[in-house]
């Protein structure tokens, strides 16, 4: 051999691309800085509201359980009760699952099992795209028909309720389930189908006993997703709900859902008020957390 | 005894199907059948008037600045964080807690956002109540948004074209903006106009952090109203349904043209990555 | 290891272990590799011939958690302690398995490695495009359409402007890692005898599963088998005459 093999001293990197390696050096701390804002903003959104909302019972003295367990919400006499908007909130979303969940994931498989290719291409791009109209609409629709059918269904003297709620609701979920649940139904494989057909089964026990179970995750996806859509919903819900502090007992009871306390008294609130409405918002967030915590065990069994 | 069944089940998928579809026809057809008598030209590019029968203008300039304000932000942060999650980290325990971060941010509800938004933009940065509080909220709603989606399209590009470029002595940040970013600028632009969508359609964070003040903004520290606060604010307080329908309508028509624009995107970026 | 005929070494690999993470997937790897030869690296898949090939211009800097110990000198710089990867890999250019062409124009394609390198003069760059292109045979078959596409070629084509893109950065050495294996055999007959012209002007490590090809256009051939080198010298001889049982079983066909 010609050349000796000898390690040879590390040589001076040329200036063009000196300038190129720190160039590297430093876009890569730009980017990671850019993706830890997410963090950092989390952090500020948690500590800010549970700072804000904690406030009350870590130095005001106010009791958690009675702020969770009472029933009296009255402001200006320092009573600051929660439980009938809790009650409420879950109601109204249980309600809402109930009605959305059903017809929203009949409709996917009706989509994707039943429709004919042609009547599928143009129903399911058009729930696409109600998915995305502003859910204020969904509200102003439900001021203006659902009021007032049910007022004349059920002779109520205010048709501002519950059921109400409930309706809005599940409507607005419904675009969403449809549409993450006929994504996952398709993407079943078609060698399932054939496999259930050639043993003699139905189209329709091919679907519910095969393909349904197949689709399993997506579909608790769809659910979860329409779910938080639900929960979260503010402004659609002030213009149905009726907004009355009590604990409802029946479905034709006006209620105030966590969520619409917020943005119904944020405006003027100040001082304990205030905080006491931050506290509420720990109490929709940490129903949020659950969910999103279902939502990842669910996804999680998913990919396996 | 099956056969039963099975008809009463088809039965009722396609009950639910009429149901589901019947409701979303109804909500669309209200809306324009109530909303459209007061579509004008005035009506749109009118000036608002409190007595009544003025236009909108002032709320869909205050929409196209919160538009505006929140992406300006969101983007380069969103495709930069989306880059350093794609093409820089190793994975690893950050990376984890950058997605979990993440993924929550896109599962908290607005109204929260929205009361993040009155401490800190609105009062403890002293923004007051105004278009910018209201953009910077809305900033943080649809970074997560802007994230993911770029990280799908950045995902779409072939690792041959990363390894094709650094082999020929090219630096990551090259090969970034010269041959990744290109490649992946469809999905990335989808991305950004479904949040122009999310945005459009935001309510509560707003109602929280920009205030309810239906005149033309005289600067982005103004306190203003977008069209979805308008159309809730004159149902809540007026009752006044056909103006909130008739705004709606510009709504309905908004996320019409930014679904379509998106769709087109799509299309024709499979188009040009199947050549 | 047997000494070598004649020839001045550009490569000299000495000592090289690889590690993915826990798992080692070179042992031990002495290599001296001559100026403007073609030296083929055979060996059935997994024995790390590819893996090789990539430490050669740190390719394998991209996967995480790679580890490697011993020496590579390239050039008389040990590229490793070096630390200037820029620098390497435009004296190191690589083909690849699949031709990985830009979504740009089959001159943007070419021109994109000098332009990187800040030539920003237009005269400067059409030269290097065209004789980059005549260099690697294709000048005749794109120089009509230069600015369109470069998806649009077929693939023989397209590895063969790869190729091209590769020489626009003057390199001395051009790495290839099974550059036909996915092309049919009229394009890979011409891209055989588009390495065999190209011998006089680089220095040439192809990676081939095709020991015909190894055979056809190589001087060298070294055998990998899990992660060592059996057996390198003269084609010739690896093919004819092997001093190694597994290399006779391995170029007779007995296992691979």
């Amino acid at each position: 051999m010609s050349i000796p093999t000898t390690n040879k001293q590390a040589v001076e990197i040329g200036k063009a691309n000196k300038r190129k390696y720190m160039l590297e050096k430093l876009s890569s701390r730009i980017f990671l800085i850019c993706a830890l804002l997410s963090v950092i903003t989390l952090l500020l959104i948690i500590g800010f509201v549970f700072y804000k909302g904690a406030h009350p019972f870590v130095a005001g003295g106010y009791s958690f359980i009675d702020f969770i367990f009472g029933t009296d919400w009255v402001p200006s006499e320092d009573k600051f009760g929660i439980f009938p908007m809790i009650v409420a909130s879950i109601f109204a979303t249980i309600g809402a699952l109930i009605i959305g969940v059903p017809i929203g994931l009949f409709t996917a498989i009706f989509l994707a099992e039943i429709a004919s290719k042609r009547l599928a291409k143009i129903i399911s791009p058009a729930i696409q795209l109600l998915a995305g109209i502003p859910s204020v609409l969904y509200g102003v629709f439900g001021l203006a028909i659902i009021i007032p059918f049910l007022q004349n269904t059920f002779g109520l003297v205010k048709g501002q309720s519950l059921l109400a709620v409930i309706l809005v609701l599940a409507i607005m979920m419904l675009p969403t389930i449809v549409t993450v649940a006929e994504t996952a139904i398709r993407a079943v494989p078609q060698t399932y189908r054939e496999g259930s057909y050639a043993l003699g089964v139905s189209q329709i026990g091919t679907i519910f006993k095969v393909i349904v179970p197949a689709a399993k995750s997506g579909i608790m996806t769809a659910i979860v997703l329409g779910l938080g859509r639900a929960i979260g919903e503010t402004m659609a819900v002030i213009l149905v709900a009726g907004n009355s502090l009590i604990v409802p007992t029946s479905l034709t009871d006006s209620v105030r859902p966590l969520t619409t306390n917020i943005a119904l008294e944020m405006g003027y609130a100040f001082g304990t008020h205030q905080e006491m409405l931050f506290a509420t918002g720990i109490v929709l967030f940490s129903f949020i957390l659950i969910l999103n915590f279902v939502l990842a065990k669910i996804s999680a069994k998913g990919g396996n | 005894m099956r056969q039963f069944k099975d008809n009463l089940f088809r039965g009722l998928l396609w009950l639910s199907a009429f149901l589901s579809v019947a409701v979303l026809v109804m909500i669309v057809g209200f809306i324009f059948y109530k909303g459209i008598g007061l579509i004008s030209f005035d009506f749109i590019f009118g000036d608002y008037s409190p007595a009544g029968g003025g236009g909108i203008w002032p709320m869909i300039v205050t929409t196209i600045y919160t538009v505006l304000i929140s992406l300006i932000i969101a983007t380069p942060i969103g495709i930069l964080a989306a880059v350093y999650l794609q093409e820089y980290a190793k994975q690893g325990r950050l990376v984890r807690l950058i997605r979990f971060a993440t993924e929550s941010l896109t599962g908290i509800p607005s109204i929260i956002y929205g009361l993040f938004g009155a401490v800190f933009f609105v009062t403890t940065l002293k923004l007051g109540m105004s278009i910018l509080a209201a953009s910077l909220t809305l900033t943080i709603i649809v970074l997560p948004v802007i994230i993911r989606t770029t990280e799908e399209a950045l995902k779409t590009v072939p690792r041959s074209y990363r390894e094709g470029s650094l082999a020929l002595g090219t630096t990551k940040l090259q090969t970034l903006y010269k041959v990744i970013l290109p490649s992946s600028m469809p999905g990335i632009l989808s991305g950004i106009i479904l949040s122009v969508g999310r945005i459009v359609g935001e309510s509560a964070a707003i109602f929280l952090t920009a205030g309810t003040v239906a005149a033309m903004p005289d600067s982005i520290l103004s306190s203003a109203r977008t069209l979805t606060v308008h159309s809730y604010l004159v149902t809540q307080e007026a009752g006044d349904i056909e103006l909130a329908a008739a705004v709606g309508i510009v709504l309905i028509v908004i996320i019409l043209a930014i679904n379509l624009s998106a769709t087109y995107i799509s299309k024709k970026f499979n188009r040009a990555t199947n050549k | 290891m047997e000494q070598l005929k004649e020839g001045k070494s550009i490569i000299n690999v000495r000592d090289l272990n690889l590690f993915y993470g826990e798992k080692q997937a070179l042992f031990g790897v002495d290599l001296a590799i001559h100026e403007k030869e073609v030296t083929a690296l055979i060996g059935p898949s997994g024995c790390g011939k590819s893996t090789f090939l990539r430490t050669l211009n740190r390719m394998n800097d991209l996967i995480d958690g790679v580890k490697i110990t011993g020496d590579i000198v390239i050039n008389h710089e040990d590229i490793y302690k070096t630390n200037d990867v820029i620098k390497l890999r435009t004296k190191v250019g690589m083909v690849f398995q699949k031709p990985n062409l830009f979504p740009m124009s089959i001159y943007d394609n070419v021109a994109y490695g000098p332009r990187m390198q800040g030539i920003k003069n237009k005269k400067e760059l059409n030269n290097i495009v065209e004789e980059s292109l005549r260099s690697a045979a294709i000048w005749d078959e794109v120089k009509d359409r230069l600015k369109t596409s470069a998806l649009g070629l077929s693939g023989g084509q397209q590895q063969r402007v790869c190729i091209a893109r590769a020489i626009a950065m003057k390199p001395d050495i051009i790495l290839m890692d099974e550059p036909t294996s996915a092309l049919d055999p009229i394009s890979t007959l011409k891209i055989e005898e588009l390495i065999t012209n190209m011998k006089e002007d680089y220095t040439i490590v192809i990676v081939t599963h095709n020991m015909q090809q190894a055979a056809r256009v190589s001087d060298k051939t070294a055998f990998f088998l899990n992660g060592e080198i059996v057996e390198y010298d003269d084609t010739d001889n690896i093919f004819s005459t092997p001093q190694d049982q597994r290399t006779e079983d391995y170029v007779t066909g007995r296992f691979g």
